[in-house]
Order: structure tokens, then sequence, then C-alpha cells
């Protein structure tokens, strides 16, 4: 079958689900929505339906972002305006379908919004919500939409399109096109994407690999669980395009074991992909050949740096190594190899879909297009959000995440998780973009935001970091095995109010040598957390040492 | 038969699927198949933090320590698992039923702080809440 006529079998498939005579019930059943109770709203629902014999069609979706309504269902009848109901039980969704698919009361006081041309009274319009507005959803487009199982669903959506188009130019055009869009690496090094892949289908050899790093080892961030889990194809159809424009003929997505549902959905996705034809030998008819092996991590933060990645995919012990070589011009068993971060991929589908220029005219003037954040910690609406590169943190924490709870007062934000640093209240301004988050002593990272109150101490916080880090350095290098454990010692003992106030400058200097001496990124960055707390937050190292007090009341052995 | 190198982290991964943890004669083995040393084998099943080298309880509890779980009080769910179980983390209680770990990030960190029972995520956990979980797995052991 020619890719026209599966385009056309997808697209008709897909108009028959949206113009059914059923109704259709939507249940985002992504880690989160399950661990928020999904699979038991789903039960309540299948015996609500069995019992008045309803016959409806349910799919499971990946996540739409709205983590604190979870569990979520999308409610469609024909020719009605799609309805979102959030923070479902098992009793209050088998009341909607009761009200709504039985007795036509949409139960405007459970709703959160409505999809489609037409309105229902009293409901408002769902991406006119807040925290929907702001956002722009390319990396995530088909998230929480699409049943993520089913390859049909993503291709009628414009999915392999991008593929195609790739096919229909030289590699060299390909490359031209994202360097074009001005992608930039999402894992949170923000290194221009099409310069990379030159470099790498510029390097000599005949063997080359391209690598997809699903190792979300920071704590507080789950983008790409969420892209993997709600439209793995958007990844995978990336990783072809970049394989094909680099000349690479094996590719690698290593996943943390962490991650089971994400290794599922993938592993299904796969499947599909060589029933179409779409991985394996002489992909869609043409000379490009390339296959798919997925690599389960086993727990080791280090290993989303991208040489020791590398190494863990060889079955080794997962330390870095020296750069250069870059891992463009000698990665993978020694062979020229390109390594982009899951998001990144993502883009990469979506820009070949829809060109560069359409990528480039989001974003800001050097950091193109948009970025997704994991929105946690101390905020009313939590989630998974995508928007365009140059938004404020303000706008990000107030409009989107709907401020803090309880009345509290925000403290800080963290981004970059461990890499990271603590931005104050003073910098809600700043626009989210790779630079002025890396002036700001910070980092983009790859997404985490951790929101953080007056309840929280910035001092434990630098020690939960360091902690973090010490016990993840891989011990190669000096200054990351013992420098982050000085460090530590050093914030464990003001902590406990043992500090002395020239513990600060000797943190100061110790942390600017860990990031000037050690190997790789995670020592390059582990002081981060400790630096920029002592920059913006240095009244409450300095109330630990001189009055052993904790201000936020968090230090067990100063809150006595 | 030889296995390959590349694939020894995946060979440890369904040994200790099997067994629960990765008995000595095992890696042995695993060794001479991929044709590595026995070193090696040691090197990288003590690297990981997934491998385990004593046999694990029947039930894993797993205690996530992520920044947002932290914030939101992760250190109090974890000294509530220890107290209640009377074994620290990394150990398994004495009759076998339950091993505690704990994990850097489980990614469900809008629900923070959470706790896995055999894979299954609790979340929004209190002190209290905690307690009662590990009270109801263990009726069942």
């Amino acid at each position: 079958m020619s890719f026209e006529e599966t385009r056309s079998r997808a697209i008709s498939e897909w108009q028959a689900l949206e113009h059914s005579d059923k109704p259709r019930i939507l249940i985002g059943a992504a880690t989160c929505g399950r661990a928020a109770g999904a699979l038991a709203v789903l039960e309540a629902i299948n015996s609500k339906l069995a019992q008045h014999n309803i016959d409806a069609i349910i799919i499971q979706v990946g996540c739409i972002g709205l983590c604190y309504a979870e569990p979520l269902v999308e409610i469609i009848k024909p020719s009605r305006p799609h309805i979102y109901y959030g923070n479902l039980t098992p009793q209050l969704a088998s009341q909607i379908i009761e009200d709504y698919i039985i007795k036509d009361n949409p139960r405007p006081d459970l709703a959160l919004g409505t999809t489609g041309d037409k309105s229902i009274k009293n409901i408002p319009k769902f991406f006119e919500l807040p925290m929907l507005k702001p956002q722009v959803r390319i990396a995530l487009r088909n998230c929480g939409h699409i049943d993520p199982e089913n390859i049909s669903h993503y291709i009628a959506n414009g999915g392999y399109g991008g593929l195609v188009n790739a096919l229909n130019m030289s590699p060299e055009e390909v490359i031209e096109e994202i360097k074009k869009s001005g992608l930039r690496g999402r894992g949170g090094a923000g290194f221009p994407t099409g310069l990379k892949w030159e470099f790498c289908r510029k390097s000599p050899g005949t063997v080359k690999y391209v690598i997809c790093n699903a190792d979300e080892g920071d704590p507080g961030a789950f983008m790409d669980r969420s892209l993997l889990e709600g439209d793995p194809h958007a990844v995978l159809e990336g990783l072809l395009i970049g394989a094909y424009a680099i000349g690479a003929t094996e590719g690698y997505i290593y996943i943390r074991a962490e991650y089971p549902l994400a290794i599922e959905r993938l592993k299904v996705a796969l499947n599909q992909m060589a029933d179409y034809g779409f991985v394996g030998d002489n992909i869609l008819g043409s000379d490009f050949s390339f296959h798919i092996t997925i690599k389960q991590g086993a727990g080791a933060f280090v290993c989303g740096e991208e040489t020791a990645l590398m190494a863990s995919i060889e079955g080794k012990r997962g330390m870095p190594r020296p750069r250069p070589p870059f891992p463009t011009q000698a990665g993978l068993w020694g062979k020229p190899t390109n390594i982009n971060n899951v998001e990144t991929w993502g883009n990469v589908s979506a820009i070949l879909q829809r060109g560069g220029e359409w990528f480039a005219s989001y974003g800001s003037e050097r950091s193109k297009g948009t970025k997704t954040f994991a929105l946690a910690g101390k905020i009313n609406r939590t989630g998974l959000i995508e928007v365009p590169m140059g938004i404020s943190l303000r706008q990000i924490i107030y409009e989107i995440g709907g401020g803090i709870p309880n009345g509290k007062d925000f403290k800080a934000v963290q981004t970059g998780g461990p890499s990271g640093g603590a931005l104050p209240a003073n910098l809600l301004d700043l626009p989210v973009d790779y630079e002025s988050l890396t002036q700001a002593g910070s980092i983009m990272g790859s997404g985490g935001m951790v929101v953080m109150d007056e309840d929280t101490c910035m001092v434990d916080m630098a020690r939960y970091f360091v902690n973090f880090t010490k016990s993840e350095s891989c011990g190669k290098c000096v200054p990351c095995r013992l420098g982050t454990k000085q460090m530590l010692d050093i914030l464990e003992d003001i902590t406990e109010g043992k500090g002395k106030i020239e513990d600060l400058d000797l943190l100061i200097d110790l942390g600017n040598g860990v990031k000037a001496g050690s190997l790789c990124g995670l020592g390059q960055t582990a002081p981060n957390p400790v630096l920029t707390s002592i920059r913006y937050f240095r009244d409450e190292y300095e109330a630990h040492i001189r009055q052993h007090r904790c201000p936020a009341g968090v230090c067990p052995a100063l809150t006595k | 038969m030889r296995g390959d190198r590349g694939d020894l982290i995946a060979i440890l991964q369904e040994v200790q699927a099997r067994f629960s943890y990765l008995p000595e004669e095992a890696m042995r083995r695993v060794a001479k198949f991929v044709n590595t040393s026995e070193s090696q084998v040691y090197g990288v099943a003590t690297f990981y933090g997934q491998f385990r080298l004593t046999p694990g309880g029947r039930n894993t509890i797993r205690v996530c320590l992520g920044t947002a779980c932290h914030v939101q009080g992760g250190a109090r769910i974890l000294a509530t698992v220890e107290n209640e179980l009377g074994i620290a983390r990394g150990g398994t209680t004495p009759d076998g039923a339950f091993s505690l770990e704990t994990v850097a990030c489980l990614g469900a960190c809008a629900l923070a702080p959470n706790v896995t029972v055999n894979g299954d995520v609790h979340s929004h956990l209190t002190p209290e809440k905690v307690a009662k979980i590990l009270a109801e797995a263990a009726k069942k052991v």
C-alpha cells in the first residue's frame, strides 16, 4: 500500500470516529491519570454503560496536561460540543454518564470546559481557560486527543507526513529545514539541532547511529514521559527523519526503567511501524533503511549525560568520558552518533510536517518554538504545559499555574532540577529562554519547574539537591566526587546549626571549582542550586548560621 | 551459546526480575555468557541503582524522593514507612514480606508525594494515609 492510500484510510477511520453516532468517552490514562484513579473511574463508566445497554466508544488517551484535575474525561455526544470533566471519582463519573449521556443534562456545575464550534450555557470554552489560553502545543500536539496505541489516529492527524516530506528532500535539505526552524536541544543545553546533525552527517564513516535520550532523570520532571505515553509516534517519526538526514541505519531509544507505561507504548508503536513499513529495510519503498532498538536504563541519573548514556547502551557502567571527541565524531561503539532528547525529536516531526518557518514564527529571537514544562510543587494548577519561548515566569506560575495555594507567598522557582537554580520573586518577569535563565544562574533544563513557597527552606533545598548529585555522581572525576561531598557536609552543618559564617565563602569557592573542574554536565552544574540560593537567599543561610533559626521551620535541628 | 556484551544490563534485569535480586552464581554465569570478566559484571551490578545483591521482599515499597515530593513532605513519608516497617531504606523485613526502596523520581510529580506498592502509584500522601496503605498491604501478605 502506498503512503497516500494508508493516509486516506486513516483519515476515513478518523472521520468515521468523529462522525460516529455513538457517544465517545476519552479518558486520560497516562501514569498521572492512573495514579489519580483513572482506571477505577473507567471501570465505573463501563459498568454504568453496561447497566443501561449503551454502546459507547471508549478511548484511553495520554495526558492533556491538567494534572491537578485528574482523573479527567472528555465526553463527546454526536453533533454536540466536546465536554471535559475533571477531578472525577467513580461515583461522580457514573453520575455524569447518567445525567449527560442518558438524560442529556451536561452538568455545567461539574464541567471544566467545552471544545468545538458550538458552546453550552454556563460552561467555559476549554482552550480559553487561564491554564490553556497562553499555551501553544507543538510537541504535545496530539497528547490527550488521540489513542496513542493506534497508529491510524496519528497518521490521520498529519503523522508520518513529515517523514514522507523528508524522503522527498535530500538529507542536506532536511538539515537546512531544521536549521531554518531555529530548533535547539530540548534536553536543556540548547545546542542548535540542525548544526549538530550537520556535524554528524559530515563525520567520515559509513556506520552512524542516532539516539533518543529518554532518560528523564531530573527529579521533578515528567515532560518526556507524558509525550512518550501520549504520542509515541511523534517522537519515533522525528527519529526516522534525523536518521535519514544524518545517514544512520540504526537507532536506539534509551529510556529509564521507572517508566514502564512509556516503554510499553513504545513497543506497541514500533510493532505498528513495522507493519506499515515505516521502519526496517527500504522504508516506504525508498533506499532508506533504519532499525530501532529500545534500551532500558537501570537507575542512574548520570546516564542522561550523552557519553555516559552511550556507555550504558554498550552494557557498561554509565561513566562519562572527556569530550572531544564529541559523539558526532566518535560516539556509540566509536562511530559518529547523534543524540537528541525526546522533546527535540517530537518537534522535528512537527517541523517536517509544517515547515521550519512555521516553527520559527513562535518563540523569541534566539530561542525559537515552544518548550514543555512540568509544573509541580507549591502551585495551584500542577500540570504539563507547553508555552512559546520568551513567556515570563510570572505568566507561567500565576496565569497558567494559578499561583500559590493556601494564600501563601511565592518564594522561588527551581528550573533545571538539580542542575539549575532557584529564582526569586524579583526575577519573575524574566523571559523563559536559554540565555536569560543561564544569566540568572539557573538553566533552561529539560523542563522541570518546581515552585516553592514561604514554607520551603532554601538551605534545605540546596542540601537536598547536593545530596542527590553527590549520590548520583559516578565517581570518575575528583571535583565532582569529592566536591559534592564536601559541599553536602557544609550544608548539613548549616542545617544543623553548626555552620560558620565563613562557610558561605567556602561554599562559593568550592562551587566554582566543581563547576570549572568537573568532567561532565552533572558536576559542572551540581553547584548551581547552592550558588543561586546563596546569591538570592543569603539571609536564610545567615539566619541558620548566626541565629540557629530556620525561618521556614523545616530543618529539624533548628525548629524544636 | 554466546551473548552480546551490549546486552549485559538487559540480561541482569531479566535475572533480577526472576530472582528479585542478582545471585552470585547467576552473575558468574552471565559473565561467561557475555564473555566478560566477573569483575565487569559486578561493576555494572553495583553501579546501577536498580540492582540488588540480596533477596528482595515479596512486596516492594518505593518511596519517591523527587524534588516535588521533597517539597511536599516526602521526607516525612519515608520516615513513616521506615517506622512502620521497622527497616531502613534498602532493607527487607525479617519475615521477607516487605522491602523498602527509594527512587529519585517516579514522574508523577503533580500528585506528590508519591509511593508505589508493587508498582501501583499512591498519591497525595500524608503520614496517616501511607500508614493505612501499609496496613492494607500487610493484610494481603
